[in-house]
């Protein structure tokens, strides 16, 4: 069990309780912080170093079906990246899409706590939840892919919205995910059932039975999850991600939320401008702009990184398209009545104009944000590089000098079509300890996570303090996750579990008589052995209210 | 039996292990006084099998060198064996839940052995494509709404998985296919005039080890290419019926249906791996489809064998991340088929101890292998008295998955499944025997490298409290 323990003579940040960089002092006890302690207690003298509580991933795809695809898809991206044994942890590969342990011990010396994979599908949680249990250390959950489920579509057609609530709110329980993901709404069926053909715009007539709009479906979605009141709104990755002019998809999609909470995944990719099939130009200020005066928006950007990434993506179309371009090897997998996926290996390169177009955007996109707490650190891991990329990122946007030293090395047609080299702000720590910390634990509704108040967990990270950022935060000094100290001098002293979260709405146990009929027709496992059962929670999970 | 309704439990929705399709629909009748499934109500003739032939037998659950021990000495002996083993090898895990796949991992990579599974014998050569060509794949429930061309290559599912026509591709209802068998087009290619023929719209039976021209030439011929300059007919300056059996109309013709079906799928067997070209044929078919999803929706699937195998790829692969063939000698996986499979670490002579989970490479590897094996000290877990038991060092008997007891299997579409046991059975089940193993040589481990130290006992339970 972990000891009690005093963090002395940090710079503490800690934006949620507004203590910006005063030398505070950290009481542990039992796992979470404590007003005080006993003099008994461990001392860590924490001199020189900022104390922040621990990373909070809102969106990355790191376990279940998809992500496991892609590791059997490329040895050859983790062969030269080992992630050798030690004493107490367990070995793995990395790459793009490392293993389960590696993916935990990696988030941890970055001082990464908690981390949400952001698209399942329902079929896959229980896989899902297999790996999460061989992914240490950090805390996590996922997001259950409902856009695409043909029973859910069939009840809005026909208007049956009590009944789709219902429906909603048994397949969260049934897979114990954290809260609902729609990826490119309405897309599946012309992709599965019309040719590998794609929905391209908001309001057009798409679905099993031709007559139901992306729009539709988000609105029933965003309505149903706020009535409900999930700690996190539907997280929407938005139709059309990648194509020139998406940019309005994108506004669309946040006006049809209207005034109702809504989480828009890696924005980035969904904030271009220019004609459909020409070299897009920047939006970034138009959605950041829409973003800034809409407090119910929350976001994560998906930034782009030079260099190797995986596309893993619920929205197969994008992938197949993107595999028109590379002709390289490619992975399609649908999922019954629920979902499609996509998944390739990819480069991001800095001579290529779409590329630095978009390492730019997602710059762009933190730089104008005017709320941190709303436009949230993500490279969506690992579509647009891999998370161990973000101590690079947070250097970008700390430091004016190294981003200008980097945008000479990019397309710089593309910098012309952006606003990208005008913007002279820097990042704070604060706001640093914001987009990484405690906005994304504010916008999941984690009230324990991303602030080191008295009851929050203590998931703490502390960083020598450091001139180069990206040295910074590539290595923590110390990781404390639940009040054990997991790594100490950078080296691991101890392996752990995460918990899990996920969300309990309620419904009406009517609507499995609705179900039944659809599944024995159409799945092709019974009803019965559908849902997952507890023992895949073990005994480290959590329940985080509704309502 | 007489004392019927006596003491009879009825299991609904239990899921057959027999073969890679995982029936879960079973419903079985268990005689609890008997210990015995009486009836599988849904179950085909394996599975009917399968669960009439798991009764318990009064065997010891653990011996050394024949002889009956505790349960606990043996596993004492087991870790002692492993960890002091230079080269340790695991194998199998093909016949055994999920949980227990993870335990088995984790025992290799604490006594950096080298693990391996059963792919590497059956579908091995796919993974291997898979790694070049990538898969447009899907669900079994999504060909059973939407193929209406389904084609079957180099297998006997009629024999080998009796219930795939009738359960996922040929005669189901579906949400597009609501006239089941009328709305598919079923195409069976095979060496062989098999049971299976009495489903196929169109039989093709190539010459033996063919595939790999046939599914080449229907590459060109899908994306309109001539196959040779020379009138269409002549394939690498040979007569393609000639070389292969099958003539340029037929290619030509299944080539049309492929392109214009709405969503096809090409299931294929071991017929295709396991036959001249192994990797490069299922490469072949496995870009042969990806190509058609230029012109219509197209998917593939290896039929896969045993009830857990694409369990066993899916454990090692996230893991490790690589699916069979791994070898942590160096502290951390590395991946190499043809040295850190079975049939090689075992032929090659680097093997010196072997932890056998669930599989009986002692009645069907080749011969050198076998040798070799009786010359090492082997460790085996196994519901019944094999070979491979009876050439142990150590071996338990363990209860059966799926009747005996509950956890995770995986399709062979990828979809996870949680077992409804049947009955109890005196016998530990396999994750439970691993799992003490892996607690014993972790201890046995942190001691070698602490000697005098900290003692293993006290940081393996602060690290892994079981």
């Amino acid at each position: 069990m972990s000891a009690s323990m005093r963090i002395v003579n940090g710079e503490v940040y800690d934006p949620k309780n507004n203590i910006n960089g005063e030398i505070k002092e950290i009481c542990i006890e039992n796992g979470k912080i404590v007003d005080s302690v006993s003099d008994e207690a461990t001392i860590i003298d924490a001199k020189g170093m900022a104390i922040m509580p621990g990373g909070v991933d809102i969106h990355c795809h790191i376990a279940g079906p998809k992500v496991n695809l892609a590791r059997k898809l490329m040895p050859e991206a983790r062969r030269h990246d080992v992630h050798p044994s030690t004493p107490f942890t367990r070995s793995g590969s990395g790459g793009t899409t490392p293993s389960t342990f590696a993916a935990g011990y990696r988030y941890a010396t970055l001082g990464y706590t908690t981390a949400m994979e952001a698209a399942v599908s329902p079929i896959g949680a229980r896989h899902v939840l297999e790996e999460f249990e061989d992914t240490p250390i950090i805390d996590k959950g996922f997001y259950v892919l409902l856009g695409n489920n043909i029973f859910l579509h069939n009840l809005i057609r026909e208007k049956r919205m009590e009944e789709f609530e219902q429906a909603v709110a048994w397949w969260v329980c049934a897979t114990k995910a954290y809260t609902v993901k729609l990826v490119n709404p309405g897309g599946d069926e012309p992709w599965k059932g019309e040719r590998n053909s794609n929905v391209s715009d908001i309001d057009e007539k798409t679905g099993e039975a031709g007559d139901l709009s992306p729009r539709q479906i988000i609105e029933a979605f965003v309505k149903t999850v706020n009535k409900q009141g999930y700690p996190h709104p539907p997280h929407i990755h938005c139709n059309n991600l990648g194509h020139s002019g998406n940019y309005k998809t994108t506004l669309e999609t946040m006006k049809t939320a209207g005034d109702l909470r809504a989480h828009i995944a890696h924005i980035q990719f969904h904030s271009y401008g220019g004609e459909l099939g020409k070299n897009p130009i920047s939006k970034a200020a138009e959605i950041a702009e829409y973003v800034n005066n809409h407090p119910n928006i929350t976001c994560d950007v998906g930034q782009v990184m030079f260099g190797n990434s995986t596309i893993m993506t619920a929205d197969a179309p994008l992938a197949y398209l993107l595999r028109g371009h590379s002709k390289g090897k490619w992975v399609n997998a649908d999922t019954e009545c629920e979902s499609g996926c996509g998944i390739l290996p990819f480069a991001y390169q800095e001579h290529i104009y779409m590329h630095t177009l978009q390492w730019a955007i997602g710059l762009e996109l933190f730089l104008l944000s005017e709320d941190p707490w709303r436009i949230i650190l993500s490279t969506d891991h690992p579509n647009g590089g891999s998370f161990m990329a973000y101590p690079k990122l947070i250097k970008l946007l700390m430091d004016e000098k190294f981003r200008h030293e980097e945008m000479k090395r990019v397309n710089q047609k593309a910098l012309l079509k952006c606003s990208l080299p005008e913007l002279k702000r820097e990042y704070t720590l604060n706001e640093i300890a914001i987009i990484t910390r405690a906005g994304p634990a504010k916008a999941l509704g984690l009230e324990t996570k991303g602030h080191l108040g008295v009851g929050a967990d203590a998931d703490i990270t502390i960083y020598d303090v450091m001139d180069d950022k990206e040295m910074m935060f590539s290595t923590p000094r110390y990781v404390i996750k639940s009040g054990n100290t997991m790594i100490e001098n950078h080296e691991f002293k101890t392996d752990s579990k995460g918990k899990v979260y996920h969300i309990t709405p309620e419904y009406d146990n009517k609507i499995e008589e609705t179900l039944k009929p659809f599944f024995e027709s159409y799945y092709s496992i019974e009803f019965s052995n559908y849902a997952v059962d507890d023992r895949y929670l073990h005994d480290h999970h959590e329940i985080i209210k509704t309502g | 039996m007489a004392n019927e309704n006596e003491n009879i439990k009825i299991v609904k929705d239990a899921t057959c292990t027999f073969c890679g399709c995982v029936c879960d629909d079973m419903e079985l009748h268990v005689d609890l006084d008997e210990k015995r499934i009486t009836k599988a109500k849904n179950a085909c003739v394996l599975g009917r099998a399968w669960f009439a032939e798991h009764t318990i037998e009064d065997a010891p659950a653990a011996m050394i060198d024949g002889k009956e021990v505790t349960i606990e000495e043996a596993i004492e002996e087991a870790a002692q064996t492993l960890v002091k083993a230079k080269f340790p090898i695991t194998y199998g895990l093909s016949d055994t839940t999920s949980e227990a796949q993870r335990e088995a991992v984790a025992i290799t990579d604490y006594i950096k052995g080298n693990i391996d599974t059963t792919t590497s014998v059956c579908h091995g050569p796919s993974g291997l494509a898979f790694q070049g060509v990538g898969e447009s794949t899907s669900t079994l429930g999504e060909v059973k709404n939407r193929a209406d061309l389904v084609i079957y290559w180099g297998g006997n599912p009629a024999e080998s998985h009796p219930r795939h026509f009738g359960r996922y591709a040929v005669t189901p209802k579906g949400m597009f296919t609501p006239n089941g068998k009328k709305d598919r087009t079923v195409v069976l290619v095979d060496v062989r005039k098999t049971k299976s023929a009495g489903v196929a719209d169109i039989l093709i039976r190539p010459k033996p080890g063919k595939d790999f021209e046939i599914l080449w030439a229907l590459r060109a011929l899908v994306k309109g290419n001539k196959l040779s300059a020379n009138e269409g007919e002549w394939f690498w300056g040979v007569n393609i019926e000639e070389e292969t059996g099958v003539s340029l109309e037929t290619l030509t013709d299944l080539a049309e249906r492929m392109k214009n079906c709405r969503f096809g799928v090409l299931f294929f067997g071991m017929g295709l791996t396991m036959t001249r070209g192994r990797h490069f044929n299922s490469g072949a078919l496995l870009a042969l489809a990806t190509d058609l999803n230029k012109y219509t929706h197209f998917v593939a699937k290896p039929v896969r064998g045993h009830g857990n195998v694409t369990g066993a790829d899916n454990v090692v692969a996230w893991q490790t991340g690589y699916p069979f063939g791994v070898n942590f000698s160096r502290g951390y996986p590395r991946f190499n088929p043809g040295e850190f499979t079975t049939v090689d670490t075992l032929s090659n002579g680097d093997a010196d101890a072997a932890l056998i989970i669930a599989s009986d490479p002692g009645s069907n590897f080749p011969k050198k292998a076998i040798d070799h094996l009786k010359n090492i000290p082997v460790i085996t877990l196994d519901t019944k008295s094999t070979v491979t038991s009876k050439l142990s060092h150590v071996a338990f008997k363990t209860a059966t998955y799926g009747i005996n007891t509950g956890g995770t299997v995986y399709r062979m579409d990828d979809v996870s499944i949680t077992l409804r046991p049947a009955f109890e059975s005196p016998f530990p089940d396999d994750e439970t025997i691993l799992k003490k193993i892996k607690k014993r040589v972790h201890e046995l481990t942190l001691k070698k490298i602490h000697p005098g130290g900290a003692s293993g006992e006290a940081k393996v339970a602060a690290v892994n409290p079981l």
